[in-house]
């Protein structure tokens, strides 16, 4: 009976009033109208007051009008997609407007020379140098912490994942976390006691590149333990029961699996530390020369010429110039190493197709 | 090639945990045997025992004797890895090496465990895929990867996979619960042909499979929920399935339970 009634009252309950498409982009132009013209009116000068002012518009009028035409749960559900938005856009604002500032600035004095020249001869204040003996220090550095610390953090993960059973596996791993929160100034700080005042051994790449592995250790055993955690109990059982020895087991068939993922891992670990200034600048110092040798005397690198570069500006001038052309180079490297970890990934991910 | 199994006094538990007690019984060689019986009465915790894969789940571990043809897998000084190269396993969701390809997958075996010559391989692979019923399905993508292949094709893979290194017995474990009933058909003809060389052990579910293609059937049982799974009796299948001499296992195949 009531069911008679309901359908007599709306003849299609399954179709309900809705709002056409260009609704959300009505709404939004409508609302930053709307704030503009009360921030003028009310003279208010900065822009984030008017965007605010537009955004609260946007929210509380689709939500108004959308609740009157189309009922509360579909308003309810573009309040949640707006937000959702604009979560995406507080996040995004900050990322896009570095890379502006950093490429509009950067890329003055950016060219061949810049890159293929050191400072060596060229005071803080006078135009020219270039960044060759930093990208040259960074890649030594980086380079020799990569091959410290991935095939540790790689056997390590592989046994926390594959042998590791009771209090010593919890130890490492509760050491590991305790590693990841270290700050890198601290890492700097353990190696110049530890091999620059106590063993009394010079500053050196090397011992940045010590450093640097302290820092990226934890990220790549972290990495590794989750790919290694993703690859299917099955095939392990699948590879054993073939009478493959464990050991074998884990070359041929856990890694092969995982191979996609930890590289990506490892990429990102490097992404992480190729920025660090601290500890470099407490143990490698800083030359203007070219020094190709990463275990004898001072190197230069980029994050360390970034920071010496900027402080002896003063705000302004050639140097000025150079510490934001090397920025630049430094965010470049890093998004090409990103792209390569994808580029891996991809290229080494199980194959499905037939 | 085939042996014969001979299991007394068996006990696995996983930690503490009693899960199948004291089962005995013979596994004759040339012959499938099926396994019986309710979700979690042990009978593929029973089968893993059977090629030592039981102790691979963390915890596990069993007590009692299984004789392969004389030798006690139990014994001192056996290797599990030998173990599994005598005893293979089929698992119950097709489960082919991802990075591999059709051609890789079924060379794992011998390839994970030495080196062999190409020429040596290439025969293995055929006679395995032809053993398996998948050659003529495959021949033309051997170098697609194996996840390509469907459900059936997939456990088929994995079946060339395990008799690709010789072994004596196959295990089963419940090898058709995740495939269609052609995909099983096909499977079940496979099993009658490899019985010719192999001991095989089936577990399944599926009453009228054991009916279809054991020659003798295994039914087990567990009193409750957190006790341990027995074997309640075993015998020829024929007679298991028509006048079998336990109240129990009758109620099981008829479908009056407790």
């Amino acid at each position: 009976m009531s069911n008679a009634t309901l359908s007599a009252k709306r003849p299609s309950s399954l179709k309900g009033a809705t709002l056409p498409k260009w609704f959300s982009w009505a709404v939004a132009a409508g609302s930053i109208a709307l704030g503009l013209g009360i921030s003028t009116a009310a003279g208010l000068g900065s822009n984030i007051q008017w965007a605010l002012i537009a955004a609260l518009l946007f929210v509380l009028g689709s939500y108004g009008i959308s609740a009157r035409v189309e009922g509360r749960r579909q308003a309810k559900d573009r309040v949640a997609t707006s937000l959702i938005w604009v979560a995406f856009l507080l996040a995004v604002i900050p990322l896009a407007s570095l890379i502006y500032a950093t490429v509009k600035r950067g890329v003055k004095v950016l060219d061949g020379y810049f890159l293929s020249h050191s400072m060596g001869v060229i005071a803080d204040t006078e135009p020219g140098g270039g960044i060759y003996h930093a990208i040259l220090g960074t890649l030594e550095q980086v380079g020799i912490a990569t091959v410290i610390s991935v095939p540790i953090g790689v056997l390590t993960a592989i046994y926390l994942v594959e042998y590791g059973r009771g209090k010593l596996a919890k130890a490492i791993t509760f050491f590991v976390d305790v590693m990841t929160g270290i700050p890198s100034i601290v890492a700097g700080l353990f190696i110049l006691s530890l091999w620059i005042i106590i063993l009394g051994m010079g500053y050196s790449g090397f011992a940045g590149s010590m450093a640097l592995s302290i820092l990226m250790l934890p990220v790549v055993v972290r990495s590794t333990e989750e790919m290694l955690k993703l690859v299917p109990n099955e095939l392990r059982e699948a590879s054993l029961a073939l009478g493959v020895p464990k050991w074998r087991t884990i070359l041929k068939v856990v890694l092969p699996t995982s191979i996609g993922g930890i590289t990506t891992g490892v990429m990102l670990a490097i992404a992480r530390i190729t920025g660090e200034t601290a500890p470099l600048l407490l143990v490698v110092w800083v030359t203007n020369f070219i020094n190709a040798n990463p275990f004898k005397d001072p190197q230069a690198s980029l994050p360390v010429y970034i920071y010496l570069q900027f402080a002896n500006s003063g705000g302004q001038g050639p140097a000025y110039d150079r510490a934001w052309a090397a920025a630049l180079v430094l965010i470049a490297f890093i998004m090409i190493l990103n792209l390569v970890a994808r580029g891996i990934a991809r290229w080494k991910a199980p194959k499905t197709g037939r | 090639m085939a042996k014969r199994i001979d299991v007394s006094g068996l006990n696995a538990y996983y930690g503490s945990f009693l899960a199948v007690e004291d089962i005995s019984m013979t596994i004759q060689p040339r012959s499938v045997t099926a396994f019986i019986g309710p979700s979690g009465c042990g009978k593929s915790t029973f089968l893993r025992t059977l090629n030592r894969m039981h102790e691979v789940t963390p915890g596990g571990r069993v007590e009692g004797k299984v004789l392969l043809d004389d030798e006690n897998l139990y014994g001192a000084g056996i290797d599990p890895v030998a173990v599994r190269r005598e005893v293979g396993m089929v698992f119950q969701r097709p489960n082919p090496f991802p990075t591999m390809s059709v051609y890789d997958n079924v060379a794992a075996g011998l390839r994970l465990n030495g080196s062999y010559k190409k020429s040596e391989l290439d025969d293995v692979v055929e006679k395995s895929l032809k053993g398996a019923n998948l050659w003529n399905e495959v021949k033309d993508r051997l170098n697609k990867p194996g996840s390509g292949l469907s459900g059936g094709q997939q456990q088929r893979l994995c079946i060339a996979r395990a008799i690709a290194v010789e072994p004596n017995v196959l295990l089963m474990d419940e090898p058709c619960s995740a495939l269609d009933p052609i995909s099983t058909l096909a499977i079940e003809d496979l099993i009658g042909e490899l019985k010719e060389r192999f001991t095989i052990v089936i577990v399944t579910h599926n009453m009228q499979q054991a009916a279809r293609v054991s020659d003798r059937t295994a039914f087990f049982n567990l009193a409750a929920v957190g006790q341990p799974g027995k074997l309640i009796e075993i015998d020829d299948t024929e007679r298991i399935f028509s006048n079998p001499s336990v109240q129990a296992t009758e109620d099981y195949i008829s479908g009056r339970f407790g």
